[in-house]
């Protein structure tokens, strides 16, 4: 088979570095998935992407499409043929249509009817006939943002400045805004020149020789390569940091490295502050030395080369000097306000509309977390904390470093509580109350930490709710979809014996008095209620349990998900077991007569038979045990103590008759199933859950 | 390199390419953007190519001529080509050239930097540019204005003189830049810097300064039902202006803060309208100019 190699190359102005690796990946999808519809084989295809140019190498492509051999059906045999068995007008209309003529019909049978076929011969393309459809290709990339220019009317990432497409040396003939393709593209925009692509295997190495490193992964190990020679001649350590190496690498097409350093009087400022301010402006590493303190020094990445990097670091330093004189003038006013100077302005500073200023939130987040603190059995000193901690949460939001890096929210609030005397648990709580700040975060360490930011994060959900703000598709401005994770995983973590309803309930106490919902109570628990419940059943299932039993183990509402998550393995186990299909059939019928009626009491004198008697004593000395081991996480326990009802409700059922005519006697009989209800309720709604045994078996 | 000199060297550039040199609006406004000779003219079909020097008041940046950084009013050269050239970033890194900003020894990049102004209904797409990690120019390509599409697209280009200037004189106090030999930006700016300082912060009369904003709408509004673009618009650039010194002076609260920025948007936005209206009533008179120049050809 002849082959060719193709180069597309489109040029354009600095696209911006956080697009460029999801761009890459969408060439290459796009650009196989062409090549497949177009039906040219290839050898390889290889993508490249600088922040002025994305291109495409193909390797060893077809010069031409396989010729292809088709059959057409057409009518059944019965229509092709006339009386006569003659061709009929419908089959040499057929025929035609396939550009053959009537004689070149055959028969074949499919599902026992006979239809007419012709064989269709097509003879493939060339490539060079197919090439100019990879514009299609290029208009096809999507941007998160597109723009406009000039005259045009294309939406795209940035400008096209040029277009290079090269079927081997001869030009792939095609036009996208104005811009004809060409064999020529453009260097580094100052180092390099405008040079003629000779062949696109070479495309990488001509790049290459005009200062332009064309693929992404090779800049950025020359980063890294840089930084650890910058590591190793100083003596420092430069932690690793992926997101900024990843944007570095897309910001520049001929990567030098090289370091600048500030004045030492800077490092009085929290370094945190100062990692920000050098990471978020200015895109610079932080410098460490070997017990991991901070240096005096920075570590950029110039797009050139390694000439006059002196007046450049020269440059950048002088910069840096500007944006930390900020950072210490801020550092210095801000501690001048006192904390109570700050919680006065949070007066002024709005939450939601609806929901009042960010003052009004502290005072019902205190409360919750007063509440909290006594629903989980804190001492003294730590409940005092965990409310001092949320009276003052939010008083670094008016300071100036977290006016200017928003980033820094309760990381400067722990620094500043501490300068103006606050205890150490005090002082973490502040920064901890926000954790965890997206997927994968670290959660609150300590007990005051998590409470608060439990209080913290309830008021905003529920508040949010309250008010009609229910996250829906991408729209979740208030993070309540995270928030929510946040509670569930820090009740996990800390293995708190309470549920989402009783901290509904405590949130509901706090918020009904102030009238700002615009919902009604019951609206807002059932909204809350299915909320959570979304949130811990995408939890239950990452850890692989199915929704049957998801839906079991949730049917009496959200607590600790370690005890839940074990409640379902354990199901999941059971029912691969003979042994579970009688349990579960015991408490299915104690389910569907339970719905007749509703606990009103028991009274054993109203009692007739010997097994409804034995049933009330056995749901009476296992009850107290039971609540014990639930409340102690004991999965495995608490399940076989229900297991130990089975007989005696089987038992009950073949010689009772609940729906007896006296009414009296049937009311007693429905209480004490809605009791035994309640109980399996606890550990989970057996009647949900599927029979897998035959399918193991 | 001295101010003054930047601003002539930058006006030689600008012109060459056909710009129209304009001198600063006489209406106070917190960018070059603001000037009509932008935020209207960039509006339609016309071509547009201009260039001038903007006194820009920023009345929370005010710092009583303390600061080494930040001014009340500092100046902005401003650039607007309609429709946007292709080579418009070559022409811009040649002016740097023409300033004594040779490429090969510094590191410049254009940093993705979406411009938005919620006030004014517009929006583009660009970059700040970086000289040695140093902010020095803004670059957009306008893709909406007024609420209204941008079309064709106009490229601004906003240079921060005394940024660019600090670079170039290799100062690091504003107040210490030459603005032509032997004269600062201190000696011509320092006291106004204080004064306008004082005044904003703790002089000026809120009541007054509240009446005034409405007055200035109403005076707006009416000029606008009269289809008198130009003077209305003024009187928005003057809204906008008490605006800000009332939102310096830290006397507009959050929620109020997004309703007064509303008001100003809703203005801006008629006027966008009025203006394409009125200039189409017109028949688009310097578009035909250049259809003209076309035939000439």
């Amino acid at each position: 088979m002849k082959t060719t190699n193709i180069l597309f190359e489109i040029g354009l102005e600095e696209m911006p570095a956080r697009f460029l690796d999801d761009t890459e990946k969408q060439l290459h999808v796009k650009t196989i998935e062409w090549l497949d519809s177009v039906r040219l084989p290839y050898q390889k295809v290889e993508t490249f992407v600088t922040p002025r140019r994305l291109a495409v190498v193909i390797e060893g492509l077809a010069t031409k499409q396989e010729d292809m051999e088709e059959e057409a059906r057409g009518p059944a045999k019965k229509i092709a043929l006339d009386q006569e068995g003659n061709w009929s007008k419908a089959a040499i209309g057929f025929s035609k249509g396939q550009g053959k003529a009537a004689d070149d019909i055959y028969f074949k049978t499919i599902k026992d009817t006979e239809y007419a076929f012709v064989k269709k011969y097509t003879e493939g393309k060339t490539a060079d006939q197919l090439l100019s459809g990879f514009k299609d290709v290029i208009l096809s990339l999507t941007f998160p943002k597109n723009m406009r220019w000039s005259n045009g009317s294309l939406r795209f990432i940035r400008p096209i400045r040029w277009l290079v497409a090269l079927n081997d040396q001869t030009i792939i003939p095609f036009e996208i805004a104005g811009v004809k393709t060409s064999n020529q593209t453009y260097g580094h925009r100052f180092l390099g020149g405008k040079v003629v692509v000779d062949n696109p295997l070479n495309y990488e190495e001509l790049l290459n020789s005009q200062y332009v490193i064309a693929d992404a992964k090779k800049r950025k190990a020359l980063i890294k390569e840089q930084i650890k020679e910058l590591e190793k001649t100083n003596g420092w350590i430069i932690p690793e940091d992926q997101e900024l190496l990843e944007e570095v690498s897309q910001l520049v097409e001929y990567p030098t490295a090289f370091f600048g350093s500030f004045s030492q009087e800077f490092l009085t400022i929290p370094k945190e502050a100062l990692i920000t301010s050098m990471k978020e402006h200015q895109r610079y590493f932080p410098v460490l030395n070997n017990e991991g303190e901070l240096l005096q020094y920075f570590v950029a990445v110039r797009n050139g080369n390694d000439q006059h990097l002196n007046t450049v670091a020269k440059g950048n330093e002088k910069v840096l000097k500007a944006r930390l004189s900020d950072a210490m003038f801020f550092y210095q006013e801000d501690q001048k306000q006192s904390i109570e100077q700050n919680l006065k302005k949070l007066e002024r500073m709005v939450f939601q509309e609806s929901l009042g200023t960010i003052s009004d939130k502290v005072n019902r987040v205190v409360k919750l977390t007063s509440k909290l603190a006594d629903l989980i059995g804190a001492d003294n000193s730590t409940k005092e904390n965990a409310v001092r901690a949320a009276q003052i949460s939010k008083f670094d939001l008016v300071t100036n470093m977290v006016n200017e890096f928003t980033k820094l929210q309760g990381v400067m609030g722990e620094k500043y509580a501490s300068l103006f005397g606050e205890n150490e648990h005090v002082a973490k709580a502040i920064n901890e109350h926000y954790m965890p700040r997206h997927a994968n975060d670290a959660l609150p360490q300590t007990t005051e930490g998590a409470i608060v930011s439990v209080a913290d994060k309830l008021d905003t959900i529920i508040g949010c709710i309250s008010v009609g703000i229910i996250p829906t598709g991408s729209q979740d401005p208030y993070a309540l979809r995270r928030q929510a994770m946040g509670v569930l995983q820090i009740l996990q973590d800390k293995n708190w014996s309470i549920t989402i309803e009783e901290l509904l309930n405590v949130t509901q106490d706090i918020h009904q008095p102030l009238e700002i919902a615009t919902n009604t109570k019951e609206e807002v628990n059932q909204s809350v209620s299915a909320f959570f419940y979304a949130r811990a059943a995408y939890i239950l299932k990452e850890e692989g349990i199915e929704q049957d039993i998801i839906e079991a183990v949730l049917a009496n509402g959200i607590a600790n998900l370690t005890f839940t998550i074990e409640k379902a393995q354990l199901l999941a186990e059971k029912r691969q077991q003979d042994s579970f299909k009688p349990v579960q059939e015991a408490f299915v019928r104690v389910i569907n007569l339970a719905k007749k009626g509703k606990d009103t009491g028991v009274n054993i004198d109203l009692f007739e038979n010997k097994q409804e008697q034995e049933l009330y004593e056995r749901y009476e000395e296992i009850k107290k045990m039971f609540m014990k081991q639930i409340q102690l996480f004991e999965a495995n326990e608490a399940m076989m103590s229900l297991e130990e009802l089975t007989d005696s409700i089987h038992a009950f059922f073949d010689h009772t008759m609940v729906m007896t005519d006296n009414e009296a006697v049937k009311k007693n009989r429905i209480s004490l199933l809605n009791q035994i209800e309640s109980l399996m309720l606890e550990f989970a709604d057996l009647s949900k859950i599927e029979w897998k045994q035959q399918f193991s078996s | 390199m001295n101010i003054q000199e930047m601003i002539l060297t930058l006006q030689k550039h600008w012109s060459d390419q056909n710009c129209i040199l304009m001198q600063a609006y006489d209406v106070e406004k917190g960018a070059g953007t603001m000037s009509p000779m932008t935020l209207l003219r960039s509006l339609g079909p016309e071509p547009w190519n201009v260039a001038y020097v903007e006194p820009s008041r920023r009345p929370a940046d005010g710092r009583y001529g303390q600061n080494p950084n930040r001014l009340y009013q500092h100046h902005q050269f401003q650039v607007i080509m309609k429709p946007s050239p292709d080579n418009i970033q070559d022409l811009y890194l040649d002016s740097l050239k023409k300033l004594g900003i040779d490429p090969l020894q510094h590191d410049i990049r254009f940093v993705e930097d979406n411009w938005e102004n919620p006030t004014l209904g517009a929006a583009g797409l660009g970059w700040e540019v970086w000289l040695d990690g140093m902010e020095i120019t803004q670059f957009t390509y306008f893709q909406q204005i007024g609420g209204l599409e941008a079309k064709p697209v106009a490229v601004e280009i906003t240079y921060g003189m005394e940024r660019l200037a600090s670079y170039i004189q290799d100062k690091e106090n504003v107040f210490e830049l030459e603005w032509t030999d032997g004269v600062t930006v201190g000696d011509i700016f320092y006291q106004p810097e204080w004064e306008h300082s004082k005044y904003t912060f703790e002089e000026s009369n809120t009541t007054m300064l509240f009446d005034l904003f409405t007055t200035y709408e109403q005076e707006a509004k009416q000029t606008m039902e009269k289809g008198l673009v130009f003077p209305a618009y003024d009187y928005v650039l003057k809204c906008s202006h008490t605006f800000n010194l009332l939102d310096a002076k830290g006397v507009i609260s959050v929620t109020e803060r997004t309703a007064y920025i509303g008001r100003v948007r809703n203005l801006a936005r008629a006027i966008a309208k009025l203006y394409v209206e009125e200039r189409e009533r017109l028949g688009f008179p310097m578009l035909k100019e250049e259809g003209k120049q076309n035939e000439n050809n």
